[in-house]
């Protein structure tokens, strides 16, 4: 069974990273992996950095080109994650835009994320319609989850649209905005929250964008099955390292 | 001797050749270089989008053609291009340039419309769109500031908000349209994100629509981003090409020249130049892109030399990167083509022979900027002057007749000029 969704049969509220690949030092992937494996994380996105990522804030663009600038690439990632199977059980999920994918060869990056166990992508970028026209067969010969998102804005027919071809989560956009933003939740999510849940997908509903603390992950998983923290991990590791990774986590929850 | 009357008869005309003659902008039979229903021109094209933004594009997708085929869409446009952009700008025939390199060029004089350039054609027909759709907060992206100037004038005419994104070293390099969006009302956001060039304008306006899905329209300044824009920023461009049919007609009793000729950034003037020959194959249609300091130089925006096929901007079509799909910075004198990407109708025209596609690098586009000003005593953008460099080296016969989408004037460039010449 895929790890996405054994972890996701758990019936857990699932705390779930983000992080850039190849940042704040080109080879601190697996060193990092290892250490939210260890503090207690259910999940890890892997951020492949992107020249231009459109959906992210300061954070992630800022981390991203550093990753960039110290010499991150697809390749190289792979490298990286080549005998991580033998330090880390948690599902591992590569997060990236189309580009970088398209280049590499969409065949030759599935076939890849098999050889080191991914689980699962998430590339905002890669429409609906274009996944399921030309590049679901491949994914699924790989063993390979895709994990599309919606927003406060996707309509109801679109949700379960999106419901019926999701395997392992829908990644639930907190609001109306880029990565990074935290002014917390309110009544708008709120109701947001209450509205998806309410429509009893098929899919476990998993929360990402803006979740910078314990309330927010409250907030985001008192009616989902987890929350994804992305730019507020990243900022406590641009400030305290490795050394912050475990505080961080436990006091989220 | 050509009736003055015609002109203004045939600007009538277009309010109604838009919905009924085979120019129609709502045509759709026959296209093998037009897009498709599904938002493709060959294999580019498409809407690859965060799905934040799906909301936004498929509202518009839905609605555009509907919206361009009204009666008072069509009125209002066509008003607005006549009384207030001033069209139709005059088909020129430039005697002393034809002399020098022995042939027929006419110049279209986009560089006559209001603020300056053709970019003002597409901003009339994305105001009132977003007026009908209900929108009261515009946002747009610019490298030169041309684009923004364009906005920020629609938005004062209509009364509307207006957000205009732009990299933080082109702020510094074309301060004055800096100056010219705020008198216009406009804030001017600074991008200071990648490189802090169009590019990154680019992906800040986007950020800012994913931000503001609601009550916000973006209004791109090229043929480029997420179908349905290529297609709609064509549509409100192709009255460049419906003007030069008609007036080549006068002219020279025929409404296809041998050649169009047009410079490519986006593709916005390239479009709307090409837009109602794409079909018509005797008509040959020459696209110039910027070589930048030379092709091989690794200072260049060459994208049909130097790209390959990828995703920039929501769109699938031909950009600059590198072998692991980073998207590389371009290098032109000329703001306009500083763009790593090229609209996917260009990258199809590139793609099926279509098209013949040159590089112009920056001395090469200076010189020939210098030579219009000598010659017809007219003032290029730095930009156009890139499709007029190519009588330097791409032969013509004596009674070939060219037309040159002249898309700017070059105002906006003097600082450059003299800095270039040591004026
Ligand atoms: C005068 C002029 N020509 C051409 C361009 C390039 O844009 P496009 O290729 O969309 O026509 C610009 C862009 O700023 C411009 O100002």
């Amino acid at each position: 069974m895929n790890r996405i969704k054994q972890k996701l049969s758990e019936n857990k509220k699932l705390l779930s990273i983000y992080f850039t690949a190849g940042y704040p030092k080109l080879d601190d992937t697996v060193e990092i992996l290892q250490q939210l494996e260890k503090s207690g994380v259910d999940m890890v996105e892997i951020g492949l950095p992107f020249s231009d990522p459109l959906a992210d804030g300061p954070t992630i663009q800022a981390s991203s080109q550093e990753a960039l600038k110290n010499g991150m690439t697809t390749d190289l990632l792979f490298q990286q994650l080549k005998d991580v199977r033998k330090i880390v059980s948690i599902p591992l999920i590569i997060m990236g835009y189309f580009n970088p994918m398209l280049q590499f060869g969409v065949e030759n990056f599935c076939k890849k994320c098999a050889e080191v166990s991914i689980d699962g992508l998430i590339l905002p970028d890669l429409p609906l319609a274009e996944y399921e026209e030309h590049y679901a067969e491949i994914f699924k010969k790989h063993g390979l989850l895709n994990i599309f998102l919606i927003t406060p804005q996707t309509s109801e027919e679109r949700i379960r649209q999106i419901d019926n071809t999701s395997e392992g989560f829908i990644y639930m956009v907190s609001s109306a905005s880029v990565t990074g933003s935290s002014d917390g939740f309110g009544k708008e999510q709120e109701s947001y929250f209450e509205r998806i849940a309410s429509m009893k997908l098929n899919s476990p509903l998993i929360v990402g964008f803006g979740i910078s603390d314990s309330k927010s992950f409250q907030q985001a998983t008192k009616h989902t099955n987890g929350a994804i923290i992305g730019s507020a991990f990243i900022k406590m590791l641009s400030e305290k390292g490795f050394a912050g990774i475990s505080s961080f986590i436990k006091s989220i929850r | 001797m050509a009736n003055p009357n015609t002109t203004q008869y045939s600007i009538l005309n277009t309010q109604y050749s838009i919905l009924n003659t085979q120019y129609s902008i709502l045509n759709t039979q026959n296209m093998n270089y037009n897009v498709n229903e599904k938002g493709y021109y060959g294999e580019f094209g498409g809407a690859y989008i965060p799905e934040m933004l799906y909301p936004n594009v498929e509202e518009l997708r839905q609605n555009y053609l509907k919206v361009m085929a009204e009666e008072s869409f069509q009125k209002e446009f066509h008003e607005l291009l006549k009384d207030y952009v001033g069209r139709p700008t005059p088909l020129y025939f430039a005697k002393r340039l034809s002399e020098k390199y022995n042939t027929k060029i006419y110049l279209k004089r986009e560089d006559l419309c209001h603020t300056g350039a053709h970019k003002v054609n597409n901003t009339i027909g994305q105001i009132l769109m977003a007026k009908r759709l209900g929108k009261t907060r515009i946002i747009a992206e610019t490298g030169a500031g041309q684009h923004g100037v364009a906005t920020a004038t629609v938005c004062a005419l209509m009364g509307l908000e207006c957000i205009v994104f732009m990299g933080d070293v082109d702020i510094k390099r074309q301060a004055p349209n800096v100056a010219r969006m705020k008198m216009l009302g406009a804030k001017v956001v600074p991008a200071t994100s990648g490189s802090k060039t169009l590019k990154d304008a680019t992906n800040e306006a986007i950020r800012d629509w994913i931000n503001n899905p609601v009550d916000t329209h973006y209004i791109i300044g090229s043929v480029v981003g997420p179908h349905p824009y290529p297609d709609m920023v064509a549509r409100f461009q192709s009255v460049v090409s419906e003007e030069i049919k008609l007036q080549l007609n006068e002219k020279e009793g025929r409404e296809n020249p041998d050649f169009v000729v047009a410079c490519v950034g986006g593709g916005s003037n390239a479009a709307g130049a090409f837009y109602h020959y794409l079909e018509t194959l005797e008509v040959g249609i020459i696209a110039v892109e910027a070589a930048g300091k030379g092709v091989d130089s690794g200072e260049s925006a060459a994208t049909s030399a130097l790209g390959k096929v990828g995703i920039i901007h929501g769109s699938k079509t031909l950009l600059m990167q590198t072998a692991d799909g980073q998207i590389t910075e371009p290098h032109s004198i000329s703001a306009g083509l500083d763009y790593p990407g090229v609209g996917p109708m260009h990258a199809n025209l590139f793609a099926s022979g279509r098209g013949e596609f040159i590089s112009i690098t920056d001395d090469e586009a200076m010189e020939a900027g210098l030579e219009l000003c000598k010659l017809e005593g007219i003032i290029p953008a730095i930009e156009s002057s890139h499709a007029l460099a190519i009588f330097e080296n791409r032969k013509f016969k004596k009674d070939d007749v060219i037309v040159v989408n002249l898309s700017g004037r070059g105002d906006k460039d003097l600082d450059t000029y003299i800095k270039y010449f040591n004026l």
